[in-house]
């Protein structure tokens, strides 16, 4: 058993981790979490981070030890889907009241954890830790391993307190529990040579099942999927697959290396969004099964399935090609997603004018500039107001990004798509690709934004032209009373151009908008009467008229 | 009279309850140019904000100062005076409203105290109002953050008033539970227009959370009541509490300024409106538009078309008090049986839900009380829809959060028009699950071993 604090050391010091590599001995012993500034964003806890990864799990229960904030306050949140069990939907949590942080949470725990063995009978319970039982001290390993003896169940202690640090260490410290209580558990039934785990996939909106059928046809099993529509046996059992693979997140990469390690299960770090990344996974997978001893038709397969494949997606992307000619793209996103994202956008020929490497390793980089070019702008953090900025200066005519950042777009009246985890669709694989264009071209041509960039009626006459004309009408006053013939001429000729400065532009703003075609009504929606009367009366020349005419 | 019981579990299972601090955050998002601060670890704020977001598809200002476990352990005045700092440079802000957390209470953090040192140590803070609340997780609900955090507005930033000095007739201040929607407020706006009436609303959420389109970006709330309006509440004529949760902010504000008050426990339903619009006639001195007259004849009229099919539903509601109170009541008055309540927190109108008993609890209990008492109507927040797909019974969704359907910020209960819309939304939904679920088959009325099988009619 070892300490919190020596679990979370261990986290930061993840050998596999290039970004840790290339770090000095102090700066490695100092983590990876920045450090938090108070006052400024805010981030998910090391507590979230645990539930994220952990939640996906579908049979077991997830019962959170805290006051009611951590669970009554995050509950049902994510978009996993799940093949069978509902178990992990429900929401479990000791609800800590006053007089257990006096007297202390254990046996409401103990308690808890028996009642829920009673109602739901579940195969394990994950138990997670929050900041007010850490204060106090419970000892939620203790109260674990004592109703594990007692119920003759798995009861897995996830001491990921909130306040230890960021969710990325959260799903890292879930993956020490992984490792610690339920990886290599349990035997599986059989094995083939073809059994594989996924590590680090959540099956957000059932995103995973883009990519089963393939694997099922191709004759890949999935032994174990940590943990995206994941069953406790089978994590159990995850130690006797052949190859595991990374699926598009380092958030835990030290479940893979120590899987290496421990269990001798070479990995890779593969993703399945865009077409070519897709194919140069499935190959992967294959190539590495039969390195351990798969019949080398296994490649011969994929070969045969990724062909086909790739020929209809690419044939289903071609329609989008000429919609999205010139469209540029703004990407704010997390990590590694940023050049598999890229890459999938780029197939369809989208232009990347920005991709955020906040938590992008010098790798991940590396990887980006080869993409995009050395136009490539990388940008570290990027604030809303900067955000908003760019969004309204049109450098960008769309935005991905996640749920979080969304208004900033949407407020801007610029086009925006989620692809972080709260998204409604599933992106994944070859079918997956083409639905992100599907969606990218419908937030782009939604006939909405015309509309919406179209200020008011009001205040196009408030904000434009009728402050500026009455201030020009001010000036005129006071240049002279219109008395004499020759008085009269120069005010009469700075009216012209006042006219055809501003109002003309406005008055053909103004006919799209809202249809309007007799002069009444035009008037009426520019709020011009008075200046149009007194173009009549000084018999000006009819130039808006003939303007409107054109537009008609 | 119903009895009040707390359900006796360990293991609290799906959660009705959320939060008293984000309660209290919530108070402050009504607030121009405010920024709410969360003094704890920073997933008690992240969690609420995502819960915000979700329910109001809106960009949502709130802060954390950020407690890591050693700064925890060893107190957090470095942390709340960063976030202080951090705030008043980066956003200008009017106000920042501070709200303890589990953590910090835990701990037993004296913010006042550390305020106080904050202000010493940085006079340039001077204009920025600095409100603390005491909100721990493990006590109470988010109704109670959202009623300590008016009532500490009241007593910070209202001004004091001569006593003697005239009132202004016109003028009523407005202080809406948490229960209540931007949709409602605005609502409730155009009524006291009508009566002539200027009212300040305190928490204005209808400012700030109702989806407008900003001009600029603001890192702050936008809209809401400005600091300046709020210390001249004292001057008003009335105070009106809607929702009892407001009790208490209403009493500080007589306390303070000697402004009375009336507190309208519910605004859902003919007979609390007729008691509104009576005293805002009153108090308005002017009759009652015939717009509100039609308004109510409409209701009427709902009334009639709907009980048909509202009539005798066993009704298995989830939600805060103040809503379960007013709602349940409604529809208690439509001829429903409130067959099973359960509520998050304490409060005296629980014992005046129009239901045998009301349980303390959380969704597993209403669930389970749904389906032994045999409901066919269950209301709570979003988060009844995995029991609502197990009962297969009509639900509707009322109260936060609500962050599965659109429109939340504008679903309205208040005025006779509030209370017809969701007369219509609820028989709708009645007539539509009878449509898709209840169509009578050969087989409905099949003969059994003795004959036709009889229902007993339910009398109770």
């Amino acid at each position: 058993m070892t300490s919190l604090s020596a679990t979370i050391q261990d986290a930061f010091n993840e050998a596999a981790c290039a970004k840790n590599a290339n770090k000095s001995e102090a700066a490695r012993k100092k983590g990876c979490t920045k450090q938090l500034q108070p006052g400024g964003v805010a981030g998910g806890c090391a507590f979230d981070g645990a539930k994220i990864a952990l939640q996906p799990f579908t049979d077991v229960a997830h019962l959170v030890h805290g006051p009611i904030a951590c669970e009554g306050n995050s509950w049902d949140n994510r978009g996993s889907a799940s093949s069978g069990p509902d178990l992990w939907r429900r929401s479990f949590t000791t609800d800590m009241h006053e007089i257990d942080v006096v007297f202390g949470g254990e046996k409401r725990l103990y308690k808890a954890i028996k009642e829920i063995i009673d109602k739901y009978d579940p195969p394990a319970i994950f138990v997670y830790q929050t900041c007010v039982p850490a204060m106090i001290g419970d000892d939620i390993n203790a109260v674990c391993k004592f109703a594990a003896a007692r119920f003759g169940r798995s009861v897995i202690p996830v001491n990921s307190p909130g306040f230890v640090g960021s969710k990325n260490l959260g799903n890292k410290l879930a993956g020490e529990a992984l490792l610690e209580y339920v990886i290599g558990t349990q035997e599986p039934d059989r094995t083939t040579p073809y059994d594989i785990n996924l590590i680090g996939e959540y099956n957000l909106s059932g995103e995973l099942w883009q990519i089963k059928p393939l694997l099922d046809e191709i004759g890949i099993r999935i032994l174990s999927c940590i943990s995206g529509d994941g069953k406790y046996r089978e994590v159990a059992c995850s130690h006797r697959a052949r190859v595991a693979m990374m699926v598009c997140s380092k958030a835990m990469i030290n479940v893979a290396r120590k899987m290496r390690e421990r269990y001798g299960i070479p990995f890779f770090e593969g993703s399945f969004y865009g077409i070519q990344d897709t194919s140069e996974a499935l190959r992967k997978i294959a190539l590495m099964l039969i390195e351990r001893g798969a019949p080398p038709q296994l490649l011969e397969r994929t070969e045969a399935a990724v062909a086909r494949e790739e020929a209809k997606a690419f044939a289903a992307i071609e329609r989008f090609k000429t919609r999205f000619a010139g469209k540029k793209v703004l990407l704010v996103t997390g990590g590694v997603k940023s050049w598999s994202v890229v890459a999938a956008l780029q197939e369809a020929g989208l232009e990347i004018v920005g991709t955020s490497v906040k938590k992008s390793t010098s790798e991940d980089k590396e990887r980006i500039q080869k993409l995009m070019g050395h136009d490539a702008h990388m940008i570290e953090d990027l604030t809303p107001r900067e955000m908003y900025k760019m969004l309204k200066e049109a450098k960008a005519d769309i935005m991905l990004s996640g749920g979080k950042s969304q208004f900033v777009a949407l407020k801007a009246a610029m086009p925006w798509l989620d692809i972080n985890q709260e998204r409604c669709h599933a992106y994944m694989g070859y079918v997956g690709i083409v639905k992100l264009m599907e969606e990218i071209d419908k937030a782009l041509y939604n006939p909405i934004w015309d509309q919406l960039r179209t200020p008011a009626p009001w205040d196009n006459a408030e904000g434009n032209w009728q402050a500026k004309a009455l201030a020009q009408v001010h000036v005129s006053a006071t240049g002279g009373a219109p008395s004499s013939v020759g008085a009269e001429k120069a005010p009469h000729a700075k009216r012209t151009r006042s006219r055809k400065t501003v109002e003309l532009s406005i008055i053909e703003d103004c006919v799209p908008a809202h249809g309007s075609t007799a002069v009444d009504t035009m008037a009426q929606d520019t709020n011009a009467s008075a200046a149009s009367k007194r173009a009549s009366e000084n018999k000006m020349p009819a130039q808006p008229v003939s303007a409107l005419q054109a537009a008609e | 009279m119903a009895i009040v019981t707390c359900s006796k579990k360990a293991c609290t299972i799906n959660p009705l309850k959320m939060s008293q601090p984000i309660g209290g955050s919530f108070a402050f998002l009504g607030l121009r140019g405010a920024m709410p601060l969360l003094h704890g670890s920073q997933g008690c704020t992240s969690f609420g904000l995502t819960l915000f977001v979700r329910h109001f598809k809106e960009a949502v200002p709130l802060q954390t100062t950020a407690m890591s476990e050693v700064s925890t352990v060893l107190g957090g005045y470095e942390n709340v005076e960063q976030a202080i700092l951090n705030i008043y440079k980066r956003v200008k802000p009017e106000i920042i409203g501070i709200n303890s957390t589990g953590v910090t209470e835990t701990k037993g953090d004296d913010v006042e105290a550390f305020i106080r040192l904050i202000r010493q140590n940085h006079p340039d803070l001077e204009n920025v109002p600095l409100v603390y609340v005491s909100t721990p997780d493990f006590k109470d609900a988010f109704q109670d953050g959202w009623e300590k955090t008016v009532a500490r507005l009241v007593e910070v930033l209202v001004d004091p008033v001569d006593p003697a000095a005239p009132r202004d007739s016109s003028r009523v201040n407005v202080l809406p539970g948490c229960h209540l929607t931007p949709g409602d407020l605005d609502e409730l706006r155009t009524i006291f227009e009508d009566f002539g009436l200027r009212p300040s609303f305190l928490p204005d959420i209808s400012g700030s959370l109702d989806g407008h389109i900003p001009e600029e970006f603001t890192p702050t709330t936008m809209g809401g009541i400005g600091v300046d309006e709020i210390a001249s509440m004292g001057q008003a004529a009335w105070t009106i509490a809607i929702g009892a949760q407001m009790r208490r902010a209403a009493e500080a504000m007589q306390a303070k300024t000697g402004t009375p008050f009336r507190l309208f426990e519910r605004l859902c339903g003919l007979v609390p409106n007729d008691e509104f619009m009576t005293f805002l006639s009153v108090v308005g001195g002017k009759p009652v538009p015939t717009k509100y007259r039609r308004q109510r004849g409409q209701l009427a009229d709902a009334m009639l078309d709907a009980h048909f099919h509202i009539g005798g539903r066993k009704l298995a509601i989830g939600a805060e008090p103040d809503l379960l109170f007013d709602i349940s009541s409604m529809l208690y008055e439509m001829g429903a049986k409130v067959t099973a309540a359960v509520t998050t927190t304490a409060s005296p109108v629980l014992e005046r839900v129009k239901a045998q008993e009301v349980v303390i609890g959380d969704l597993e209990d209403l669930e389970e009380l749904a389906k032994t008492r045999d409901c066919n109507l269950l209301i709570s927040h979003s988060h009844g829809r995995q029991a609502a797909a197990r009962l297969d019974i009509p639900f509707y969704r009322a109260g936060f959060p609500m962050f599965d359907r659109l429109g939340a910020g504008h679903q309205m209960s208040v005025s006779y028009r509030g209370t017809r819309e969701l007369i219509f939304d609820l028989a709708n939904l009645i007539i539509a699950d009878r449509e898709a679920n209840h169509q009578p088959t050969p087989a409905t009325w099949q003969i059994t071993g003795a004959g036709l099988h009889v229902v007993p009619p339910q009398l109770n």
